[in-house]
């Protein structure tokens, strides 16, 4: 099975469709009679709606339907909630103001959604939505971040007094203030976490779709999650039961955490089909996307490390703001508190951490997880701060990470912040990174360049994220609101092809051959008669979908264990063909057999008799082969490593280019090479991207002034070097495959990784931080300021 | 985008009639600035009169001592000509430079120079090569056709049919280029030509301009190093957040000594 098992590089089943053209996305689906839906939004940050008068829309060409937030109330359609509750430092729950699918009495961001409608054909419905009159009364915004939970900033929610969403804290506050006073050293820092925007490469999009015939609706949707999306409309947004609501979710182009969340606009489209009898289409126009997806990071945050004289951390203090935006978008509380504070031990020993986070509202689109999600948040201040110690001190920066390391027999690792590690070489990784670099002869090419007239700076980044989310007991108890398990089947049919159905949904990770290569390892059943079926609820059991980098650990994991079931039966089914104790069947290789005789059933055999059951023992086991599992994980993954990457600036223009990278990751079991050296790529490329170029800017009255790609910079190949992948191996010690997550890492470790290298470039003329994205303006600015 | 009627004249004359009287039409070259501004409903316009099919729009000519190049020539085969490259090898490096190879394909240098766009790059090569731009009235030479933002001498009616650049003694264009748009945040052109030096900088300020104190010193001295401590005045610079007009100003200096080290 090697050629298309586990840990051969094989190459993807989607490719065929995706590279052909013969992708099915959903604005490439199209419903017999489907109507064009466009949205009216608003054109202010903050402003009240005094009025919306939709009538001389209503009578523009092609209109069939005009609606509004009244509407909206008058269908008594629930918010749109917020899955995760945090409770505040007092004991108090998190200020959670309502979010309703259309605005009715207040817009909060530019782009807030405030009437639809829907018309014979996209461009009838744009030109009418030209005509929907909103009186509003302009309100002033509160759009900076620093000052919105200041006294006199402008109010965005009346539940949400000062603007303040929570605030939370999670460690010994007082073991950390003891370990500061025993200090040798504080290392101190300021920093900002740039806001970013997703930039899936396929615009979100929608069809609802109602049934006359049995009051039922369809929704086609680029989601993440077709299960979780149902679950919300039903439940919450109460438009049908969950019985009466299928969702599916195509081929979608990318997610990056921003297909996770259940938005106003899918909400809308799927009331609507039934208010106009008639599917309604939406799909996003590139402007859209920037204005109403959900943004990403937007952290401000005070770092302290304290250390004994010998470099080793005593203690972590880390005061940060978070933004939400405007409304608490699906998951937004858990990113800077769960996915966040949680974090910060990193992979070091620090004896005390106490972190406090305190989140606001402001007048922006609303912000929730973006790949990483907290995770590259928390390696940024820590890796940051580690540099800083290690300057401050004259430690070379490689010397004071193996210093404060946890050591590799110390797992289990019980953390400050709540989290057990199961397994990791932190060392290992980091060795193998600064061999592959060269890190001992950086000084040398450092003068090399300087003749050159180019700054030359190596930078190193020893990351560590959760993912394989999550442990439902565990997270329940922190406050999230749904379970976090996932669910596998597979389906022999009786000519031994096998269907996997899986909860876990493929957005460019590749489930379609990775999955197949687990399930053709096995089960000994060749890789192509292996098909995987994903993103519909009207086939696959209910899952949870993909994020947190959870898809292999806990949706494959819940394959492997619906295998095991299908290996259960498949033993009693062989026993009684072969006239033997069941406790004499053996399996492997695709083969049931008698021990210590040549005597044996394919597995296809197996399943031809349970599908045609003649000769099978209907008296004591059902008919078929078809086995599901929901898995619900023991514990996070860990995946660890570091990065280290060199970059030459231009002292002229202050222009960055990254000349080289290396990462060395601990994916635990890795299933196919080819595949995750292409998620350490693309994760680096997005995290390149947060330290380099890109930033979504507000300005004071809360427009978006990088709306589009004119002023929104994402990184281009050009911009990148050839990405050197390299891994080392700890399993995974509570799941069956021992795997452990990498969609995300490249995202987390990457901007900490080039800023620590931009900073040691220009460290030679005094520079002690950069903020990101250390654009050339900012960064001669740095080398302007200080020579 | 919004309706509208849409023309494919085979002749200048033609489009210029088509034009005549309509308030709201606009002649289209590669509509690499029109398209996104109506598919994003900037403009509403009643006629759109697309050069695309006219004949005589097209083509370059190497005569003597100039370079001719037909208003509706894209990019690419300005960037790819054997003989533009060898009369004037920054003509063609510029053009190589411009957007992305779908815009090189469809942009015309006819549109970009009717367009004067701040960060275009055409502009400043029509300026510091003192180019005459042709239209189907006259002939109008650089110094008076680029006017302000957006502005130019053309007048109603005006179409621009092809734009005739003399060839010099030496030439470079040196971009600094926006990260996220990839227009210039500055361009600097610099042609030399006898004693005589012409110096255009596209991107720093609302309309492509001459800078005199870099022609003054490059007169006297062709070198990077003549430029070295030349302040550039960026008071009425541009500023954005890409760039403060401080740090244009810097660009400026920097990429036109660039220019000259790389002048062939």
């Amino acid at each position: 099975m090697a050629d298309t098992g586990i840990g051969a590089s094989v190459r993807r089943k989607e490719d065929q469709r995706f590279i052909t053209g013969r992708g099915h996305y959903t604005d490439d689906l199209n419903r017999p009679g489907q109507a064009y839906a466009f949205f009216v939004r608003s054109p202010h940050a903050h402003a009240r709606i005094k009025s919306v008068n939709t009538a001389a829309a209503a009578r523009s060409p092609g209109v069939i339907g005009v609606f509004t937030g009244q509407d909206v109330a008058a269908d008594k359609l629930g918010s749109i909630p917020c899955g995760w509750g945090v409770t505040q430092k007092d004991g108090k729950p998190m200020n959670a103001p309502p979010h309703m699918p259309l605005a009715a009495d207040k817009a909060r961001y530019v782009g807030d959604q405030v009437a639809l409608v829907v018309a014979e054909t996209y461009n009838q419905a744009r030109d009418a939505a030209e005509k929907v009159v909103v009186d509003y009364e302009v309100l002033p915004a509160s759009v900076d971040l620093a000052a919105t939970a200041k006294k006199g900033a402008p109010v965005i929610h009346d539940q949400a007094p000062n603007n303040v969403c929570f605030v939370w804290g999670l460690g010994d506050e007082a073991a950390t203030k003891a370990a500061f006073a025993k200090a040798h050293h504080v290392a101190k820092l300021n920093l900002v976490n740039n806001r970013v925007i997703p930039n899936a490469i396929e615009p979100r999009a929608a069809i609802g779709d109602f049934d006359t015939g049995d009051d039922s609706y369809t929704l086609y949707v680029t989601s993440q999650n077709p299960h979780l999306a149902r679950l919300v409309i039903s439940a919450f947004v109460q438009i049908a039961p969950e019985s009466k609501l299928r969702v599916v979710a195509p081929d979608v182009g990318g997610g990056f955490g921003s297909k996770i969340f259940i938005y106003a606009e899918e909400c809308v489209v799927t009331w609507a089909s039934r208010k106009v009898g008639r599917p309604v289409k939406w799909t996003a126009e590139r402007f859209e996307s920037f204005l109403s997806d959900a943004h990403g990071r937007d952290h401000l945050t005070h770092v302290e490390l304290a250390l004994d004289k010998d470099g080793k951390f005593l203690g972590l203090r880390v005061d940060t703001t978070a933004n939400m935006g405007a409304y608490l978008s699906n998951f937004a509380s858990a990113i800077p508190t769960y996915l966040y504070g949680t974090l910060l031990q990193g992979v070091y020993t620090t004896a005390a951490i106490y972190c406090e986070v305190t989140s606001v509202f402001t007048n922006t689109v609303p912000v929730d997880a973006v790949r990483g999600a907290g995770r590259p948040e928390a390696t940024y201040l820590i890796e940051r701060i580690v540099d800083v110690a290690a300057s401050d001190m004259g430690i070379d920066r490689a010397e004071i990470r193996r210093r404060n390391f946890i050591a590799a027999i110390a797992f289990p690792y019980q953390t400050q912040v709540a989290l057990q590690y199961d397994s990791g070489n932190y060392g290992a990784s980091l060795e193998k990174a600064l061999t592959m670099i060269d890190y001992a002869g950086f000084e040398k090419r450092r003068k090399e360049a300087a003749g050159r007239g180019k700054l030359r700076g190596i930078g190193l980044a020893s990351y560590i994220e959760a993912c394989g989310i999550a442990p439902s007991q565990v997270v329940g108890s922190l406050g999230a609101g749904v379970g976090l398990y996932e669910a596998g089947q597979v389906r022999f049919d009786a000519t031994g092809n096998v269907t996997v159905f899986t909860g876990s949904h493929t957005h460019g990770q590749s489930h379609e051959t990775t999955f197949a290569q687990i399930v053709s390892d096995y089960l000994g059943v060749p890789f192509e008669k292996i098909e995987v079926v994903h993103g519909d609820s009207g086939r696959i059991p209910f899952g949870m979908g993909t994020y947190g980098s959870r898809s292999l650990a806990v949706g494959g994991s819940a394959i492997v264990r619906a295998m095991d079931k299908v290996i259960a039966k498949g033993r009693r089914i062989a026993a009684h063909l072969l006239e033997a104790s069941e406790a004499d069947i053996e399996f492997k290789a695709g083969k049931f057999s008698v021990k210590g005789t040549d005597r044996a059933k394919t597995i296809g055999e197996i399943a031809f008799a349970a599908y045609v059951p003649h000769n099978y023992p209907l008296s004591e086991l059902e008919p078929g082969l078809d086995e599901t599992a929901f898995y619900d994980p023991a514990n996070f993954t860990f995946p660890a490593g570091t990065h280290v990457c060199e970059v030459e600036i231009d002292r002229d223009t202050g222009v960055v280019a990254v000349e080289r990278w290396v990462a060395v990751d601990d994916f635990g079991r890795i299933i196919n090479p080819m595949v995750v050296a292409g998620q350490v790529q693309g994760g680096v490329a997005h995290g390149v991207g947060q330290a380099l170029c890109e930033a979504a800017v507000y300005d004071k009255s809360g427009q978006l002034l990088t709306g589009s790609y004119m002023d929104y910079c994402m990184p281009r190949a050009g911009d990148l070097p050839s990405i050197e992948v390299d891994t080392t191996v700890t399993l995974c010690t509570h799941n069956p495959l021992g795997v452990k997550g990498c969609g995300e890492t490249g995202a987390i470790a990457a901007p900490a990784t080039l800023i620590n290298a931009i900073v040691d470039a220009l460290a030679p003329l005094g520079v002690k931080h950069i903020e990101m994205p250390a654009t050339s303006q900012r960064v001669w600015q740095a080398i302007h300021s200080a020579s | 985008m919004h309706d509208f009627r849409y023309h494919r004249p085979s002749s200048v004359d033609e489009a210029v009639k088509l034009l005549a009287g309509k308030s709201d039409a606009r002649v289209m070259a590669g509509g690499m600035t029109l398209i996104p501004t109506l598919k994003q409903r900037l403009a509403k316009l009643t006629d759109v009169i697309d050069l695309a099919a006219i004949k005589e729009l097209k083509g370059i000519k190497v005569e003597g001592k100039a370079v001719t190049i037909g208003a509706m020539t894209p990019h690419h085969e300005v960037a790819s000509s054997i003989a533009v490259k060898k009369a004037i090898p920054a003509l063609a490096a510029l053009a190589a430079g411009i957007g992305d190879p779908h815009v090189r394909h469809r942009g015309t240098i006819g549109g970009a120079v009717a367009n004067n766009d701040p960060t275009a790059d055409y502009t400043a090569a029509v300026l510091a090569l003192n180019a005459t731009v042709k239209t189907n009235k006259r002939s109008i030479a650089a110094d008076s056709f680029f006017k302000g933002l957006f502005e130019t001498a053309l007048g109603e009616g005006e179409l621009i049919t092809a734009v005739s650049f003399p060839v010099v003694d030496k030439a470079a264009y040196m971009k600094f280029a926006n990260p996220a748009s990839r227009y210039a945040i500055v361009g600097v052109f610099v042609a030399k030509s006898g004693a005589s030096v012409r110096t255009a900088v596209t991107g720093a300020a609302s309309c492509v301009f001459r800078c005199a104190p870099i022609e003054t010193a490059l007169a006297k001295s062709f070198a990077p190093e003549a430029i070295a401590s030349v302040m550039i005045d960026g008071k009425d610079f541009n500023s954005d957040i890409h760039a403060s007009a401080e740090y244009r100003a810097h660009l400026v200096r920097v990429m036109a000594q660039r220019a000259v080290a790389a002048a062939a």
